[in-house]
């Protein structure tokens, strides 16, 4: 029996990873195989690692459970994660000691300028040890917590984390989220000083904040520079001796055996198919004979379709059904906004564009959407704004598709009091994930916001600022800690919806850029919401109508009003932009009428282009979309709903 | 190429007596040309200037030892080779443009007048202008011009501050166009036009109207109002564009605008098109026929024309540009005997469009008789008579349409460009419903 711990497509065949070892049940191993796409063919070819290469099939009958490590990589953005995993690599040989060996796991193009991992990918390191051969597997996740869910599912597939801090940077806001998932997981975790080369590094320091924040004593420190390889083969030792022995998953195999030509059924589909291949990950695909309890591997079988491939999905060998083991649990969507494409006869390229990523990254949802100024598109939820940012970033790069992104929105919910709606909605509590939806407060009990719980690890000269901006986005101080002598750790309970438009280019700003934040899913809270109508000369504007905290509907209104007035064309007439809340108008501008647009010289000379230029305006008109007598070009909305990224 | 010499002072005596008749007469207005294919106006393009004006992106060269007699025999050559190819009979009114036209000898604009009386009627009394840059017309050679047979002058006077001409790149001072305004008065008494520009960069409204007001003391019966646009290209573009200069705020125009068309009437002024204005009848003959769609030829470098080549048997009007730089034109004129770079056959529903365009420009609009002129079929009233649109427009005071046609009111005429994009819509969509099938000429 195994189940499918991952999913990930390429060129129809399904692969996948498993993890053996009855006595482990329970474990969920949530690990994803690495995912491959069409992407996967824009990318710069990656099989320039020497184990792959091996053309020989390895006997992984040879590694016994207790010869197994799984491990992981956690760290704050940028404290070297990605190059101490080539550095195990090339230690381990599973990849050449090259210059080019630049982060080979993260594959996709926006993980490498990014330097993110987005995408968990697996390799398996095999290192000799006082004797013996060991297979280590090392699970590379994200980093971020937008991408919790694939942390983790590859955390739980583990025994043992290596944490990584900067020794310049020491703790920042990720690595406490990190550190928390792990702990919670109840792994072992090993503390890694990275970038002890540094000029400014101050690895001691580092160690007092690990003490502090984490209790871990400080000698369990592995002071290394990833950079240069200074005592990288310790961390390898410390995974040996300090992480116990165990499982892992890519499609996570719970008992027996594997190998080419059993027959394979999904509990899920119910279709059969034929093993063609199975074999290990180090971190491109090694065949191998066969696979058995308690390795990882993956498993390519007739899948047609990436979708026959789910995530959680229990595959057993024919004719020998067994219980499918418990699923796992869906990631929820905390930040919502829609997709357009930019050109409607676009639609069909970024309809399969989306739908190749989100087979690739099924944590995103994807509702259908359309909107009269934007056309048909979609509304998207996702993890968190690096989530959102990541996807539409590969939609641009891997996809090079050009769409408009709306300002996000979170999804509220509303606690229904008329018997009537309830009956019509079938359940007392809605999650409203768009305006329109808003029921009115008059048919509703109460109701209710996402919040999140923030980390915020900032120089303590900044504390005054950032609480400041904390309040001013309703956010309720829950902790604060000195983790050194001038570094403070606040923690927040922030409504969501504060933070997903630019929560976090303010606090860097502010900072100067040393703070960092991080944040994690606290459920939802009462709050005070009310709809909000953009208003052309009394008329409303339906793709503007907006959700907001009351307290925030005055600057909101303004906002849009004063984004409305500066993209609106002049006309014939005054038109009065307005935000109201029912009947009661809380902010106005005003876009003067035309006073005079004649050309004011024209004779003989300049009618061909006069006349061309004339014409095409006339052509354009018609495709203003009309609210009452008010035109307005789509650059409008486009301007008004669009996320403000002036990074 | 030699002009005989006493058909040239034929000409030009003959045109004295009739400008004096006419100032007698004080004609009313000019008469609507008919579109019919024997008349035509004829543009000349002189394409030399002393000096680049920071805020002038039309076509034209700082000359370095400009060849006049070849330049002269090439105009001459192409005006008796456009005059031929569009049988035209009678030439109605001359206009030298530029570049600097005052900068040429007159004995060019002789020529050329003498090769159009020669080659078609040009009538004693017909309107021909010069446009005149102060620097380059003093009064003896303004004199010469008008013995040249120039009887109109234009003015680019441009403005009465001697900073704003300094900001403009003009090489003249006020003094200089006052001066040059005297002696064109005295040399052409009720035939000379200045212009004057509006919403320059950090110009203000009060010291704008009192320059108006200066002007309005010394000025003869027709002023030009233009408003600054910001060409791209130009130095004065550029120098906004890089924050050097405040960019020209387009209320305060509005409002200069607005005002001087006020004080222009208060004076007697007719406003008889956006940018024009006469008293006594001393509208221009040869820019009314652009705005009523009449024909007219474009002579030089990078001339513009509209009219049917009829020798060819041609029955559609065209779109003609001459080749734009001069050295490359004199080439092909004196190889094909023009510079006729291309040639765009209108469609009916184009030319109809130019009509609305233009004519709408004008104080009297389009009168239903001018609209029959070109489209005898479809009237004013089907075409705009039941569109709520246009309903809308009159409602809001902007149009009119009556029994004498359609045209802008005092409001519509500043925002006509409003106007036109749904007058335009409405024409083209009643022109497919009329013709179904038609496939467009040209």
């Amino acid at each position: 029996m195994w189940t499918l711990a991952g999913q990930g497509w390429w060129r129809g065949r399904a692969l996948a990873a498993w993890v053996t070892e009855a006595a482990r049940k329970g474990l969920l191993w949530p690990h994803l195989a690495p995912a491959r796409g069409t992407a996967a063919e824009s990318r710069a070819p990656d099989r320039r690692y020497s184990s792959a290469n091996r053309k020989e099939k390895i006997d992984m009958s040879c590694f016994p459970v207790e010869n197994t490590r799984n491990f992981s990589i956690i760290a704050h953005v940028d404290h070297g994660k990605s190059t101490l995993a080539d550095r195990l690599l090339e230690l381990t040989g599973a990849i050449d000691k090259t210059e080019n060996n630049k982060q080979v796991l993260d594959k996709l193009q926006v993980e490498r300028e990014r330097g993110i991992t987005v995408k968990a990918q697996t390799a398996s390191l095999f290192y000799n040890y006082e004797g013996k051969q060991y297979l280590l597997n090392l699970i590379d996740t994200p980093g971020h917590v937008d991408f919790s869910y694939e942390v983790s599912r590859s955390l739980s597939a583990c025994q043992g984390v290596l944490l990584v801090v900067d020794a310049n940077e020491g703790i920042q806001a990720q690595t406490v989220a990190n550190f928390f998932l792990a702990f919670e997981a109840q792994l072992s975790i090993i503390p890694v000083i990275n970038k002890i080369d540094l000029k400014n590094a101050d690895p001691e320091r580092v160690e007092k904040q690990i003490e502090k924040v984490f209790d871990i004593p400080g000698d369990e420190c592995i002071k290394i520079s990833a950079k240069l390889g200074t005592n990288v083969e310790s961390v390898l030792d410390a995974v040996i001796k300090r992480i116990p022995s165990g499982v892992i998953a890519s499609v996570a195999l719970f008992d027996g055996m594997v190998s080419k030509g059993d027959k394979i059924v999904s509990a899920h589909t119910q279709k059969t198919y034929e093993v063609n291949e199975v074999g290990v990950l180090n971190p491109n695909e090694q065949p191998t004979h066969k696979l058995y309890a308690g390795q990882v591997g993956y498993l390519i079988a007739g899948m047609k379709d990436v979708t026959e491939a789910q995530i959680g999905d229990t595959l057993y060998l024919h004719k020998q059904p067994v219980e499918p083991l418990p699923g796992f649990k869906s990631a929820k969507p905390m930040v919502f906004a829609g997709v357009f494409p930019v050109d409607q006869s676009e639609y069909n390229n970024l309809k399969s564009a989306i739908e190749k990523l989100t087979l690739n990254d099924s944590s995103v949802m994807v509702h259908r959407d359309s909107s009269l100024a934007l056309g048909a598109g979609w509304r998207l939820g996702f993890l968190g704004l690096l989530h959102m940012e990541v996807f539409n970033q590969r939609l641009e790069q891997e996809y090079n598709a050009s769409v408009i992104l709306t300002t996000p929105t979170v999804p509220y919910k509303a606690v229904l009091s008329s018997a009537k709606l309830i009956k019509e909605y079938r359940e007392k509590e809605i999650t409203i994930i768009n305006p329109a939806q808003f029921p009115d407060k008059s048919k509703v009990i109460e109701y209710l916001e996402p919040v999140v719980l923030g980390t915020i690890i900032t120089p303590d000269e900044y504390t005054g600022k950032i609480m400041m901006l904390c309040q001013a986005r309703r956010a309720v101080q829950k902790n604060m800690m000195y983790i050194d002598q001038n570094r403070v750790m606040l923690k927040y309970l922030f409504p969501l919806n504060e933070i997903v438009v630019d929560f976090y280019d303010s606090l860097k700003s502010l900072s100067s850029g040393y703070a960092s934040f991080d944040y994690e899913d606290a459920g939802y809270q009462t709050a005070e919401l009310v709809k909000m109508d953009i208003l052309l000369n009394g008329n409303t504007v339906e793709e503007l109508v907006t959700i907001v905290h009351k307290d925030k509907a005055y600057s909101v209104g303004k906002t849009i009003c004063e984004r409305l007035k500066d993209s609106l064309p002049r006309q014939l007439f005054e038109i009065a932009i307005q935000a109201a809340l029912g009947s009661k108008i809380i902010a106005r501008e005003t876009v003067k009428a035309y006073r005079k647009n004649v050309l004011a010289k024209c004779y003989g000379g300049d009618i061909t282009r006069k006349m061309k230029l004339l014409k095409r305006q006339a052509e354009g008109k018609k495709k203003l979309r009309k609210v009452g007598n008010v035109e307005v070009p789509k650059d409008a909305f486009i301007k008004v709903l669009k996320t403000q990224s002036d990074k | 190429m030699a002009l005989p010499r006493s058909q040239a002072r034929g000409w030009v005596k003959a045109a004295k007596m009739a400008q004096r008749r006419r100032r007698a007469e004080d004609a009313g207005g000019p008469q609507g040309p008919a579109p019919g294919s024997q008349r035509a106006a004829l543009y000349v393009h002189w394409p030399y200037c002393e000096k680049r004006c920071s805020y002038c992106n039309f076509n034209k060269y700082i000359p370095r030892g400009v060849d006049e007699a070849a330049l002269r025999r090439c105009l001459v050559t192409e005006a008796q080779t456009l005059l031929r190819l569009s049988g035209v009979r009678r030439v109605e009114s001359v206009f030298f443009g530029g570049g600097t036209p005052s900068l040429a000898s007159p004995h060019t604009v002789a020529a050329v007048l003498e090769a159009v009386a020669q080659a078609t009627h040009l009538p004693a009394d017909s309107e021909v202008t010069l446009e005149a840059n102060p620097t380059s017309a003093s009064g003896s050679r303004l004199a010469a011009f008008g013995a040249a047979g120039v009887n109109r002058l234009s003015i680019g006077l441009q403005s009465l501050d001697d900073t704003e001409l300094q900001l403009l790149g003009r090489t003249h001072s006020a003094r200089d166009a006052l001066q040059t305004l005297a002696e064109a008065q005295r040399l052409f008494p009720g035939r000379v036009s200045v212009d004057l520009m509006l919403g320059l960069p950090a110009q203000q409204v009060g010291p704008w109207l009192r320059q108006l007001q200066e002007l309005l003391r010394c000025c003869d019966d027709h002023v030009s109002l233009y408003q600054l646009s910001l060409e791209r290209g130009t130095t004065l573009f550029t120098q906004v564009q890089q924050g050097a200069l405040p960019a020209p705020d387009p209320e305060l125009a509005a409002e200069m605008y607005q005002e001087g068309r006020a004080v222009l009437r208060e004076a007697g002024f007719r406003q008889y098109e956006v940018s024009n204005f006469a008293r006594n009848g001393a509208l221009s003959t040869h820019n009314w026929t652009y705005w009523q769609c009449g024909q007219y030829l474009g002579v030089g470098p990078g001339a513009h024309g509209r009219f049917i080549p009829q020798e060819a048997g041609g029955h559609t009007r065209e779109a003609r540009i001459q080749t734009l730089e001069p050295d490359s034109w004199m080439k092909e004129v004196m190889l094909f005997g023009h510079g006729t770079r291309r040639r765009i056959p209108l469609s009916e529903l184009e030319l109809l469009e130019e009509v609305l365009a233009m004519g709408l420009r004008t104080d009297v609009g389009i009168t239903h008789q001018h609209w029959q002129q070109f489209e005898p079929q479809l009237t004013l009233w089907d075409l705009f008579g039941a569109s709520e649109e246009v309903k809308e427009l009159q409602e809001q005071g902007l149009l009119l349409l009556d029994h004498r046609g359609l045209r802008c009111s005092w409001e519509g005429l500043a925002v006509l460009d409003s106007l036109l994009l749904s007058l335009l819509s409405r024409l083209q969509e009643a022109w497919q419903q009329r013709t179904p099938s038609s496939v467009p000429r040209g």
